[in-house]
């Protein structure tokens, strides 16, 4: 039982990591992995991200994934004090969102705050309001940010910087929800816009 | 179209961003520009493009901007689609005969600590220090948040 051992001596960050690799690598390659005592995978893992919350939107409202349901959701996690990634996403998603016409009522955009030692509902309305694009904020309970994390296999690591601030390491990726809450695919920047409009399409007339 | 319009549009397109190059000795620093920030935010990012004509190497080793309080020289990494932003301690390299290029999803200009958010259309002052060709003023172009890299490109929307 070394390996074991050996993982509960891992940093947080790594341990995370693993999981959500191999919860990618479960998604692209079905259930085929062989059984291996060192490797044992359990059902939670097999599944894609996603599963309950429990959250406040930027108004102080409870938003839960049962509130969600009925519209595909594109979600994304990220901080409003990132500089770049996360604005550069969020203009994108009100492009995308934009560009899907006369559906984008049919589907919700939104952006889960990793940072709840910063980031307060103000902020987030705050950083949502510079994009041309109905955005869900959220954030929420740490504890319970960091099962929703965990849940929706985003990596997430506050990293203290040598000025005295800290950074947020983050998985940039935005992932899509069916109707019925149920992972349906992810999205990266550098897919062709007409190429990701089509896909969010697809989603909500599935 | 007549040929008046198709260059009034010519110029439109090409505008606020190729006309911008700051140089000084075999350093030029062109296109200097940055996002919008959110009302409450307190930093910013500012993306440039520096070119080095030197036979050595020079070294982009510090900026100032009178707009913030510090700022810091950045780099970005995407890997696995995790992101990760650290500080660069001795700065950025610019090859000899080569570029440098501050842009989304890489290197920046870290502003901290901004005395006020910045807005589309403004021009933020910066100084940028190098190891030998000194200091580069430069001033970042403010686009708006919600332009796309692409967007920005083709010469950024308001
Ligand atoms: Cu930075």
């Amino acid at each position: 039982m070394m390996s074991v051992s050996n993982a509960r001596t891992q940093p947080r960050g790594v341990a995370i990591r693993a999981l959500l690799a191999s919860g990618l690598a479960v998604g692209i390659a079905g259930c085929s992995a062989s059984p291996d005592t060192n490797n044992r995978t359990s059902a939670a893992e097999h599944a894609g991200p996603g599963g309950g919350f429990k959250l406040v939107d930027t108004k102080g409202q409870t938003v839960t994934d049962q509130t969600l349901k009925g519209k595909p959701y594109a979600i994304f996690f990220g901080f409003t004090r990132c500089p770049d990634v996360c604005p550069t996403t969020m203009a994108r998603m009100a492009l995308l969102h934009k560009k899907l016409g006369t559906q984008a009522g049919k589907m919700n955009v939104v952006f889960v705050s990793v940072d709840p030692e910063h980031d307060k509902r103000e902020d987030i309305a705050s950083f949502l309001s510079m994009f041309d694009a109905p955005v869900i904020g959220l954030t929420g309970d740490p504890a319970e940010l960091k099962r929703m994390e965990k849940s929706f296999k985003i990596y997430v690591e506050r990293v203290p910087l040598p000025n005295g601030d800290y950074t947020i390491d983050h998985t940039a990726r935005i992932l899509l929800f069916d109707r019925d809450g149920q992972f349906a695919d992810t999205m990266d920047a550098k897919e062709p816009e007409d190429q990701a409009v089509r896909r969010l399409s697809r989603l909500i007339n599935a | 179209m007549t040929p008046r319009i198709a260059l009034a549009l010519i110029a439109a397109l090409a505008s606020p961003l190729s006309a911008q190059i700051a140089r000084k000795g075999s350093i030029t620093a062109a296109d200097p520009w940055s996002r919008a920030t959110s009302p409450r935010a307190n930093i910013g990012a500012g993306y440039v493009t520096v070119r080095n004509t030197s036979t050595q190497p020079d070294q982009l080793v510090s900026a100032t901007s009178p707009r913030a309080a510090k700022v810091e020289i950045h780099t970005m990494s995407l890997d696995d689609s995790i992101m990760r932003m650290r500080p660069l301690p001795n700065g950025l390299e610019i090859p000899a005969g080569g570029e440098a290029s501050l842009a989304p999803g890489g290197n920046h200009i870290m502003l901290i600590g901004l005395k006020s958010p910045l807005k589309a259309g403004e021009r933020i002052p910066a100084t940028l220090r190098f190891a030998r060709a000194g200091d580069v003023r430069i001033a970042f172009k403010v686009v708006g948040a919600g332009s796309t890299v692409a967007g920005v490109r083709q010469g950024g929307r308001q």
